[in-house]
């Protein structure tokens, strides 16, 4: 075996010959399935590589894809972005969070729209950035309003941990992590979705391990294949569940070996245990689930931002535009298409609802890579 | 020394600047008559274009914003087949700037300017004050002598076939990861099209369409001559060239070259028994010219993977962002 | 789900921060989050300023290996795949010189 290369780990994964080869393969399994093949892709990443590769329009007619909510962006319910741009509009206060979250529409406004008017909002790319924007700023408050499921989870007690050895006082997280198994349970409770296999996220199970996924086997008898975010590792792993699904032999399986475990990083598992503990959480779309999300455990109070700026924190509970469907893309119950505002007055400029905002939302991939 | 309010106010200091810094360096007859306007002998029909530069950072990899300010509005006189000949340079400088800044950003214009012999002709400066704008903006509107009539948007039919100059989304990849302080050894396209533009002409090529893909990238220009001659295009992805580290930088940050800006990089449509010449042309400048798609019926731009799926590319939207999950 | 990229390690300096190069980007990122041990020359994966965990070379390779002669077995097979089911349209997309091969 030769040596790996960097551009192996990009361009192997993605390369034309293997793809055609994976779709004949899958196309030939996939006459022995006695019923359709329902794929839920839980991640948002997965649902943008499906889109982008047009890998749908590889397969046969018997499989299909159902959008999952793995999309930290989308099932952000406006009250809680509300929090950030109420945040935001605090005078001495710096409001820092990770890219997409700068566009998503609150009630009334967004950050994107309180940055034009003065609101010192930073978009990050790195949660380490806070440290720095924290230490040019001595007489501001920072507040990192933390986003993401459990692959950008660790981050967050990390830049705490590094806060708190700098000794920069400045800092303030509000929390808004959320975890993938509690809303895919919700979804196959309701059972109205249909699905009978999952694509498994790629990078959230680097973080918690394939094992997590074990409870979709033995509680829904669906199988789940973890796979990678390239477009050959989705399709293998496709292959991979159509044939579980004809052998009728059911389990975890990991396609993506190269970077995830049955047990994941124990490390980032110790420190977000350190930290945060689990709360119920309501979801855009899913209504409340209960220990959904995380908050800060009550010893670090003092830099929650949910309890130290509890007084300026609006609470009511908002609801998404009369014509938003999102709640049930996010269910796997429709798709975009099925959306009257789809393209005709919610679009990326000007998205009603969350699922067209982020890169990783259903409505955004369709609008990129699928529209008449 | 910094440029004060008083060095836009007319009198002594806006003199000496005009002398000692433009005059200097943008010599010519017609500009140091230093009359109210320009008076100018034009023999062709002529192509008139305007453009306003407000890039940040002023300098970056492969270029600055005197480079770019010369180059983009040349550029879009020889995008419509027209020989840059004359310019306006018009400043609005930030209270504050650094002289030594002002007289590089004109050093820099002069370099381009001798390249293919174009004119400042005539040009006006104003000092703003402290926040008023960002550090200095230039605007350069252009009188270029048409060589060939009717290259348009609107003649392309089915069964032309586009041709990309050179590997895309350099400037915009500078851009971005000046941007995001980001390392990289990438450098700007930024440079002036006519010489390549002036070969196809002198040698016949039947140029349907041309345009240099700044902002929006080869996505923009694609759609906007599918809106015009109402045609499909189809772009085979695998035939786009790319650099890599264009590709890995727009990994990073989730951007698709194709959307990114060029300043030095054009595509055109030519009829199909033109294009191996074309191409050939083209390659004298840059080893990268490659053919990457052809016009066909229809109305949207469709981009097609080496495995068999196609997508349609759009008009990019809104602000770019990274992508971050 | 959320965007990892695999980037090669460069340098780790004492604060445990690693130059690391991705397609020929160079970033600093914390290997403050990764269990075992990192050397210069493996790869990680990075995640908003941070290397979440190592790539296992080994079962990268091994995958390769296998999509290598997944590509090749089917090339040697007629394709199942009926063309008129994918995208492609009939006619050649790109111009071909008359007489010359590709």
């Amino acid at each position: 075996m030769s040596d790996l290369t960097l551009k192996d780990l990009y361009f192997k994964f993605r390369n034309p010959e293997t793809i055609k080869a994976l779709a004949n393969e899958i196309k030939k399994e996939a006459k022995n399935l006695k019923e359709d093949l329902r794929i839920m892709e839980i991640c948002g990443g997965h649902t943008h590589t499906i889109m982008k590769y047009g890998l749908k329009q590889l397969l046969p007619e018997n499989i299909s894809f159902i959008h999952g909510p793995g999309c930290p962006v989308c099932i952000m319910p406006k009250e809680r972005i509300d929090h950030a741009i109420a945040l935001a509009e605090q005078e001495n206060v710096i409001l820092a969070t990770l890219g997409d979250m700068i566009r998503v529409p609150g009630s009334k406004s967004s950050l994107a729209k309180a940055r034009a008017n003065g609101a010192d909002v930073r978009p990050l790319h790195s949660t380490l950035d806070v440290l720095k924007i924290a230490k040019e700023n001595p007489d501001k408050k920072v507040v990192f309003f933390a986003i993401g499921f459990e692959t950008t989870t660790p981050m967050t007690p990390a830049v705490i941990k590094s806060a708190q050895k700098l000794g920069l006082k400045n800092i303030y997280f509000h929390i808004n992590h959320v975890l993938v198994p509690p809303p895919v349970r919700a979804i196959m409770d309701t059972g109205e979705a249909k699905i009978n296999a999952f694509i498994g996220p790629s990078n959230v199970s680097v973080i918690t391990g394939t094992k997590v996924y074990q409870f979709l086997v033995d509680d829904y008898n669906t199988p789940v294949v973890v796979a990678g975010f390239e477009p050959v590792d989705v399709m293998e792993s496709i292959l991979m569940l159509v044939k579980q699904k004809v052998s009728g032999n059911l389990k975890v399986e990991n396609q993506y070996k190269r970077a995830t475990t049955d047990e994941g990083n124990l490390n980032a598992q110790k420190l977000i245990n350190e930290y945060f503990e689990p709360r119920d959480f309501r979801w855009r779309g899913l209504g409340d689930i209960p220990m959904s999300a995380l908050k800060l455990k009550d010893e670090y109070k003092d830099i929650d931002a949910e309890v130290v700026f509890a007084d300026i924190l609006p609470n009511e509970k908002i609801d998404d535009h009369k014509m938003c469907i999102c709640g049930e893309i996010l269910k796997g119950l429709k798709t975009p298409k099925d959306c009257k505002v789809f393209a005709k007055g919610c679009d990326p400029t000007n998205p009603l609802g969350s699922c067209m905002v982020s890169d990783e939302g259903a409505c955004n991939a369709y609008y990129r890579y699928d529209r008449e | 020394m910094q440029i004060t309010l008083s060095f836009g106010g007319g009198g002594e200091e806006t003199n000496s600047l005009i002398h000692d810094l433009f005059y200097k360096n943008f010599s010519n007859e017609i500009l140091e008559s230093a009359e109210d306007a320009a008076v100018l002998n034009v023999n062709e029909k002529i192509a008139f274009t305007t453009d306003s530069f407000t890039v940040s950072p002023l300098f970056f990899n492969g270029g600055d914003i005197g480079k770019l300010s010369i180059v983009g509005t040349c550029n879009d006189l020889a995008m419509m087949g027209a020989k840059p000949k004359y310019l306006s340079c018009s400043f609005i400088i930030e209270e504050g700037l650094e002289y030594e800044v002002l007289e590089k950003i004109v050093l820099s214009q002069k370099k381009e300017l001798e390249k293919i012999g174009v004119k400042i002709v005539c040009g006006d400066t104003k000092v703003v004050p402290k926040g008023t704008c960002d550090k200095i903006f230039i605007n350069t509107t252009g009188i270029g002598e048409i060589q060939k009539e009717n290259i348009s948007a609107h003649n392309i039919q089915e069964g032309d076939i586009i041709i990309v100059s050179r590997d895309i989304a350099k400037h915009g990849t500078v851009i971005m990861a000046h941007r995001y302080d980001v390392e990289t050894e990438t450098k700007s396209d930024c440079k002036l099209l006519w010489e390549e533009v002036e070969s196809l002409i002198k040698n016949n090529i039947n140029i349907k369409a041309l345009r240099d893909a700044t902002r929006g990238g080869i996505s923009a220009v694609l759609n906007e001559w599918s809106k015009a001659s109402n045609i499909a295009i189809e772009i085979e992805e695998d035939k786009i060239p790319i650099d890599d580290d264009v590709t890995g930088l727009c990994e990073i940050f989730g951007f698709e070259p194709m959307d990114l800006a060029n300043e030095g990089t054009f595509i055109l449509a030519v009829p199909q028994n033109e294009v191996q010449k074309a191409v050939e042309i083209l390659k004298q400048y840059n080893q990268n010219a490659s053919i990457i798609g052809k016009v066909t019926k229809g109305n949207k731009v469709i981009l097609k993977s080496p495995y068999g799926s196609k997508r349609y590319i759009d008009l990019p939207k809104g602000e770019l962002l990274p992508r971050i999950c | 789900m959320c965007l990892a990229i695999p980037s090669k390690v460069l340098e780790i300096d004492e604060n445990n921060v690693a130059k690391v190069d991705t397609l020929g980007v160079i970033r600093e990122v914390s290997l403050d989050l990764v269990p075992e041990p990192v050397e210069v020359g493996e790869y990680v994966l990075i995640h908003v300023g941070y290397a979440m965990g190592k790539i296992d070379e080994k079962s990268a390779l091994e995958s390769i290996e296998v999509y290598k002669m997944l590509a090749e077995g089917a090339m040697s097979e007629e394709y199942e795949i009926d063309p008129n089911e994918l995208a492609t349209s009939d006619e050649p997309l790109l111009y071909k010189p008359k007489g010359e091969n590709e």
